[in-house]
């Protein structure tokens, strides 16, 4: 039985084998070639794995030290998404750091593969879908089963969203590099790399709420609230947004199902979205687990979690037109943007007042946990963020920030400050727990993280704000006689040493990066650092960390 | 499950729920953030009647102060050109060689060349006019002119162009390209020669001779240039391809000739008289000497 099911495994890849030679022989670009080629090797590894019965992940699982034995909550596939996200962390910061380079030294741009223009969407995806992305689809499975007190609904399902996401992201970096593009901020990928998110999202979608239905917790906890809006508004976004027509089913081009005014409103919509409910929402929910957690106090005010949710995805979806201030978009569209965003500002600010206030009665963990410290600042860059985003919907202030590098600032100060910060926390909360450690290797190095990543994001913000300021008004600026003052090129020129700055900046912040990802690998490695303590870590007892008695499934999944 | 237990530091009662060890606090929503938002509501509310906001199908509500961006972009613009209507006008009136006799309009004009410059022009020849020798792009801050660098000459080169496709009038010329047409000694010889006619290196009979039978005739006896071809002038220190051997042999054998866009049509006259002013002023501009005995155009008109 078993050696008929792994050749009936065997053929079916054979079968994507072939039909992915056909697609790359035939294809209309070398892009898709190359995509199809990619699929290729994918299918050709899975059918000789399927054929030998030969088992890669046994030693992949041995490499990185991932713990044997039954479980009570299946964390595989968190285990898995951590050590992804510390590597897409680790790539997309690096890229982030070379095109901030290239832009103070244009010499840097190699065409045409790694030129400014295909490694940029290259850094956004890497550090929000990538980094982003595997931080919050592994910490909704560890979230969920923990709160609900239940296991992962279709524990193979959860393993085919982890490794689908992967294939996703690799075929739109890649697609990037080969100049596969629908020049859709934050959606570049093409039609078929959009077909493949959604069906990776949908089993997300259906383990996520199958998990959720088999709790054994009366009430639904509120990050689950954050994580389902999330993962819901994310695929209606993202199907919208991406209604495309492929100019055949053998090349990468497609076109748009919108067009003009109505096409830009659509992406914007998308794209405003995509930072609420990607980079705000799921990393609120977070928030709302890993925060008290780690204090050990109860949630600020349940109220506030209950209106502040509400009130912020309400408001949240109509923000969107702001990006498209003085545009030819219609006067009326713009009016509501700019409302919409400036009434979400006590809203964004209620999911800020909930996680700082949980620390009411353990402050001084602000001293002694790094940890505490990370959140801490995170919870602050989220406060600045969401108070300058209204702000600069204004159109009085938009008509100076706009297109400048006052935006770049301000979506780095939210990125850096606030995902980042908030995810490395999460990071460090979760090793020692799912390699079964007593704490991490070192906290003096994550007190380091914590210092070059702040003094990174300050640098960073600080020149952007500068940047931006100067770029909008020496694009406005007229001359005694009625004239503008400056050409572009000049205004360009003025900004060369903000430019070194930010990237002096994003080279603390990814320094940062690499030495938690040092942190991390000893850790699993098993390691302990020799050093001065400094503080204790929140008492952690693996025996209550399983679900409710009688919800068990009888086989964990591993 | 409901266990409402009062949180010890805060003093606050739980909610009773509890998930994996976190509790809630049923603390009341702050006062001054429920406060805020109310008020940005009232606010938002306002808003939306004062100024457009609501779709009706085929248009929206015009809100009560009538405010729209295009016309408010309609007004400021018409602010704008009110007062510059004066100086447009007279402008158009005056021929653009007599400009310089009215010294503020002439001021006025070279405010507006260098605005529509940094535009227009600054993408090739440098937000400072330098242009670029590796690309070719003339520097317009020296007296060196390919056409001419009086005030007519400039409009004229601005209106029409330089081997502009599809335009009668354009500035035009070709340098034939010699490749295979000389001995390796006899080019270096030309090339010495070349040289030479700026004050580098020597010169021999035999590149003299070159020079004389191939060269001389646009390029001039002493490599004095003639502007009504557009041929440069060699005898100087400036160089439009580069100064080296190298650079002056690659343009003997493969020539570069520069383009220039036209501008009729897409500028209107005024702004290109103001251009040719701005042009004029940066250091090189020449005095028209003929125009008063000859006005005819015929520099201008005879490529």
């Amino acid at each position: 039985m078993q050696a008929e099911a792994a050749l009936g495994r065997a053929g079916l890849w054979f079968g994507v084998l072939i039909l992915s030679i056909v697609m790359a022989a035939t294809a209309r670009d070398p892009g898709f070639a190359a995509h199809a080629t990619i699929i290729g090797v994918v299918a050709f590894v899975l059918m000789w794995m399927s054929a030998v019965r030969f088992d890669p992940m046994g030693r992949a699982r041995g490499f990185f030290r991932i713990p044997e034995g039954p479980s009570r909550y299946d964390d595989d596939p968190v285990r898995w998404g951590v050590l992804a996200t510390m590597a897409w962390a680790l790539v997309g910061m690096l890229a982030g750091v070379f095109i901030a380079s290239q832009l103070a030294f244009p010499q840097l741009n190699i065409e045409p593969y790694f030129n400014f223009g295909r490694v940029r969407p290259l850094h956004t995806s890497a550090v929000i879908f990538a980094f982003g992305g595997n931080i919050l689809i592994a910490s909704s499975f560890y979230v969920v089963q923990r709160t609900c007190r239940a296991q992962l609904a279709f524990p193979a399902l959860a393993r085919f969203v982890f490794w689908g996401y992967q294939l996703f992201i690799v075929l739109a970096a890649s697609g990037y590099l080969f100049g596969v593009t629908q020049s859709r901020e934050y959606a570049e990928p093409e039609w078929y790399v959009d077909l493949w998110l959604t069906i990776v999202w949908v089993a997300y979608l259906i383990v996520f709420v199958g998990t959720l239905a088999r709790r054994t917790e009366p009430h639904i906890y509120v990050a689950n609230w954050f994580y389902l809006s999330f993962i819901i508004t994310i695929a209606m976004l993202h199907i919208v947004n991406n209604l495309a027509v492929p100019v055949s089913l053998n090349g990468s081009l497609s076109f748009s199902a919108f067009a003009g005014v109505q096409d830009a409103l659509t992406q914007w919509w998308y794209g405003h979205n995509a930072v609420a409910f990607f980079l705000t929402v799921p990393f609120l929910a977070m928030m709302y687990y890993f925060v008290p957690k780690q204090a050990e106090r109860p949630v600020y005010s349940y109220r506030l979690s209950i209106i502040h949710f509400w009130s912020l995805i309400f408001l949240y979806i109509w923000a969107g037109p702001h990006h498209l201030h003085y545009t030819a978009l219609p006067d009326w569209a713009q009016t509501l943007g700019m409302v919409f965003s400036v009434i979400l500002w006590m809203p964004s600010w209620g999911g800020m007042i909930n996680g700082l206030m949980t620390l009411n009665g353990a402050w001084d963990k602000v001293r002694t946990d790094p940890i505490i410290r990370m959140m801490v600042m995170a919870m602050a860059f989220y406060g600045m963020a969401t108070f300058e985003g209204p702000m600069l919907s204004i159109k009085a202030v938009n008509s100076l920030s706009h297109y400048t590098d006052w935006t770049v600032g301000h979506v780095h100060s939210g990125a850096l400050g606030w995902n980042g910060l908030i995810s490395f926390a999460a990071v460090y909360f979760l090793v020692p727990r799912l390699w079964k450690r007593e704490r991490m290797y070192s906290l003096r190095m994550i007190n380091w993280h914590f210092w070059l990543a702040t003094l990174g994001i300050v640098f960073y913000a600080a020149s952007m704000w500068v940047a931006g300021i100067t770029q909008g008004l020496m694009w406005r600026e007229y001359g005694a006689d009625g004239y503008l003052v400056n050409s572009f090129a000049e205004t360009v020129a003025a900004l060369h040493e903000l430019y070194i700055i930010r990237a002096v900046g994003g080279a603390m912040y990814l320094a940062g990066a690499v030495i938690m990802g040092f942190n991390v690998w000893m850790t699993i490695a098993g390691r302990l650092r020799e050093e001065a303590p400094m503080g204790a870590m929140p008492a952690y007892d693996s025996d209550k960390d399983r679900p409710l008695a009688g919800s068990a499934i009888p086989e964990p999944a591993e | 499950m409901a266990d409402k237990r009062i949180d010890e530091a805060t003093g606050t009662p739980t909610v009773g729920h509890e998930w994996d060890g976190i509790e809630e606090l049923d603390t009341p929503m702050p006062r001054w953030w429920l406060w805020t938002l109310y008020l940005t509501i009232v606010w938002g509310v306002v808003y939306v009647v004062l100024y457009p906001a609501w779709p009706l199908g085929d248009r929206a509500t015009e809100g009560v102060l009538g405010w729209s961006s295009r016309g408010e972009l309609a007004e400021e613009m018409s602010v704008v050109d009110q007062a510059r209507t004066t100086m447009r006008e007279e402008l158009a009136r005056i021929p653009v060689e007599r400009l310089p006799e009215n010294s503020e309009l002439f001021a006025q004009a070279v405010a507006g060349g260098r605005s529509a410059f940094q535009v227009h022009c600054s993408q090739c020849h440098g937000s400072g006019a330098a242009g670029s020798q590796t690309l070719g792009y003339p520097n317009l801050n020296d007296d060196d002119w390919l056409w001419g660098g009086d005030l007519k000459a400039i409009e004229y080169t601005l209106v029409n162009g330089i081997r502009a496709p599809g335009v009668d009038d354009t500035r035009t010329s070709i340098m034939p390209p010699f490749a295979g047409a000389f001995e390796r000694s006899q080019l270096d010889a030309l090339v010495n020669h070349v040289l030479s006619l700026d004050g580098r290196g020597t010169s021999s009979s035999a590149g003299a001779q070159t020079y004389r039978d191939n060269c001389s005739a646009c390029h001039g006896a002493a490599g004095e240039g003639n502007r009504e071809l557009g041929a440069p002038r060699l005898n100087d220190a400036i160089w439009l391809y580069g100064n080296s051997p190298a650079d002056i042999r690659a343009q003997i054998l493969e020539p570069r000739m520069g383009r220039m866009p036209h501008w009729s049509g897409r500028l209107d006259p005024v702004t290109i008289k103001m251009l040719s002013a701005y042009v004029w002023s940066l250091g090189g501009g020449e005095e028209l000497v003929e125009v008063a005995e000859n006005p005819t155009v015929e520099v201008d008109a005879e490529p």
